[in-house]
């Protein structure tokens, strides 16, 4: 069985989406996990839903959402054009942002969990031998977030590799530019290119098999840690 | 000890169920412990003095002010000089022994730097666990690190909340020398949160008694444990506490003499050192009265004193006799029919018979 010269393109493109995705979404969902970790907020429960709602909405919702407003009469096609930047939709950088809102509860959910955890007392000991708050954070909260981060990554790669509907939505099927894995799969099923298809598919499931097996590894260390 | 009032704290906070309403001044040396039943607000107020919740009012350290409400001052936790021992020992599982300890050092620019580090290792005997981690310390060993690690920042002001609570009797008895030595050799003030009264007994200069968020007495801690008041809301463990000397021991009976100001006591001898100052408990329920020195008794312990005062009790049946030996008080507590059987008056002098006398320290 060889793999075509697409093929490794798509793969390609997959392993820099997912990779761009996961780091994006870390450093978005890190402080957000924290805030609504701690927060007594009334914005908690509303952001909280905000931040689970890609979890139950079909991608296709999702992705025709994101693509009106990447489009050319959407708010943040205005912005990019005004800036010079042109269209997102059916880029790169539109997939980039579409899989980053569509994977958002997959990276914030465990890493709030996390921090849930640990609790307030942690960063009481903190304070008390003279840590300021933003120190706290990183020296103490972090650290003993860790499981949680990990998984956090795990699951945010896997889920962006998985894909299908936001991709298709947003990216249409460019190749070299919006084609990846799922939507190869797709195209080769499309033309009855069975076997090449074959390829692709038994790969994702080896791939999938890899991911659910780490994800139980780290379950067996964040319960140690954290009792 | 100096008299120096040192620390003034005044604080009202209103939580659901519960208000926090108090107005104290402190000594500046030796431990205060902040006494009372679960849920009198003991904990609420070292975090008050820690600065984990932001009641209203006062708290200044001898010329530091770390709160002024009206003034709008309000220094955070982490700027305070405080070390803060809490309930569980909450060292973290992520850090070693030693990266435990060298937390809070790293972070403050204080004068004694190492010193105080290596001064607490030393006072809380943990150089043998210095390269372990976290997770294979007993819950004794633990609770050293966690005040090890409060000393070694060099604060002002020690808070510990309830450190031996979450121990079990006998790790409980393996800590308390060390808190006894931590006792004897700490340099600066103590705020001490226990609803035991033999860590009370053991371990307070002062003691402040918390009643449902207000306080109910503030004192020396031999005065306050004699005061009657005091005496009746504790309960049937009533009992006074005193200083006094091994002055000798009788090797065929296990016995040490003990001599405090107006008498000498023989108790069980535990090895200590002739010359070592100790505390005695006597309790309440351990003290009978008798108009002559009764010798023909198991009770060997008599001293003679005079009936200071004879008040109320928890159970309409008996009361607390207040028996003045010398600078000593001695509680009593015997029926109201004895008391009348006997005629006993105040003023009048009379023999205490001690039955049983607990040595602390």
């Amino acid at each position: 069985m060889t793999i075509s010269p697409e093929a490794w393109q798509a793969i390609g493109l997959t392993l820099q989406l997912a990779t761009a995705t996961t780091i994006v979404l870390l450093l978005i969902a890190t402080p957000l996990a924290w805030w609504l970790s701690q927060t007594d907020s009334s914005l908690r429960a509303p952001i909280g839903a905000l931040v689970t709602l890609p979890l139950v909405l079909p991608p296709t919702v999702l992705g025709f959402y994101i693509l009106l407003l990447l489009g050319p009469e959407g708010l943040v096609g205005e912005i990019t054009k005004a800036l010079g930047l042109g269209l997102l939709s059916f880029s790169f950088s539109g997939l980039l942002i579409g899989s980053v809102i569509f994977s958002l509860p997959f990276a914030v959910q465990p890493i709030q969990y996390a921090f849930e955890a640990i609790g307030r007392r942690p960063m009481e000991v903190a304070a008390t031998l003279r840590a300021r708050p933003i120190d706290a954070f990183f020296s103490v909260a972090l650290p003993l977030a860790r499981p949680g981060l990990l998984t956090a990554t795990v699951l945010t790669f896997a889920h962006t590799v998985g894909e299908f509907g936001v991709v298709l939505m947003i990216g249409g099927n460019i190749p070299g530019e919006t084609r990846v894995v799922s939507t190869q799969i797709y195209g080769h099923v499309e033309a009855m290119e069975y076997r090449q298809a074959h390829g692709l598919a038994a790969g994702m499931v080896l791939f999938s098999f890899v991911v659910l097996i780490t994800l139980a590894r780290l379950k067996k260390r964040t319960d140690r840690i954290l009792p | 000890m100096s008299d120096t009032l040192a620390l003034k704290l005044k604080f009202s906070l209103q939580r659901p169920n519960f208000t926090l309403d108090v107005d104290l001044s402190l000594p500046a040396a030796g431990i205060t412990v902040i006494f009372g039943p679960s849920g009198c607000g003991k904990t609420t107020l070292l975090r008050c003095v820690a600065g984990l919740e932001r009641p209203r009012g006062i708290l200044r350290i001898s010329d530091r002010l770390w709160q002024d409400s009206a003034a709008g001052v309000f220094i955070p936790t982490w700027q305070r000089a405080v070390g803060y021992v809490f309930q569980e020992a909450s060292l973290f599982e992520h850090l070693s022994v030693n990266q435990n300890l060298e937390f809070g050092l790293s972070r403050v620019k204080s004068a004694a730097g190492r010193g105080a580090l290596n001064t607490a290792i030393e006072l809380l005997g943990i150089e043998h666990l210095l390269a372990r981690s976290t997770q294979g310390l007993s819950g004794g060993e633990r609770q050293r690190v966690a005040i090890a690690r409060a000393l070694a920042t060099g604060p002002e002001l020690l808070l510990l909340d309830e450190p031996l609570a979450s121990l079990d009797i006998a790790k409980k008895k393996d800590i308390i020398p060390w808190l006894e030595r931590l006792h004897r050799e700490l340099k600066i003030p103590a705020l001490y949160v226990t609803h035991s009264l033999d860590e009370l007994a053991r371990l307070a200069d002062h003691v402040v008694i918390l009643e449902q968020g207000r306080m109910k007495a503030s004192g020396g801690i031999a005065q306050t444990l004699s005061d009657a008041r005091i005496a009746q809301m504790i309960g049937d463990d009533a009992g006074i506490m005193t200083e006094g000397m091994i002055v000798d021991r009788s090797s065929t009976d296990h016995l040490a003499r003990i001599r405090f100001d107006r008498g000498e006591l023989w108790v069980r001898d535990d090895g200590k050192p002739l010359g070592q100052r100790v505390r005695i408990r006597i309790l309440a329920r351990d003290v009978s009265l008798s108009i002559s020195d009764n010798d023909q008794s198991t009770i060997q312990n008599r001293i003679q004193g005079v009936i200071q005062s004879i008040n109320e009790d928890r159970h309409a049946g008996q009361c607390l006799v207040s028996v003045r030996c010398g600078q000593t008080v001695l509680l009593a507590r015997v029926t109201r029919r004895a008391l009348s059987a006997l005629g006993l008056v105040v003023n009048q002098s009379i023999w205490c018979q001690i039955k049983s006398v607990a040595l602390l320290e």
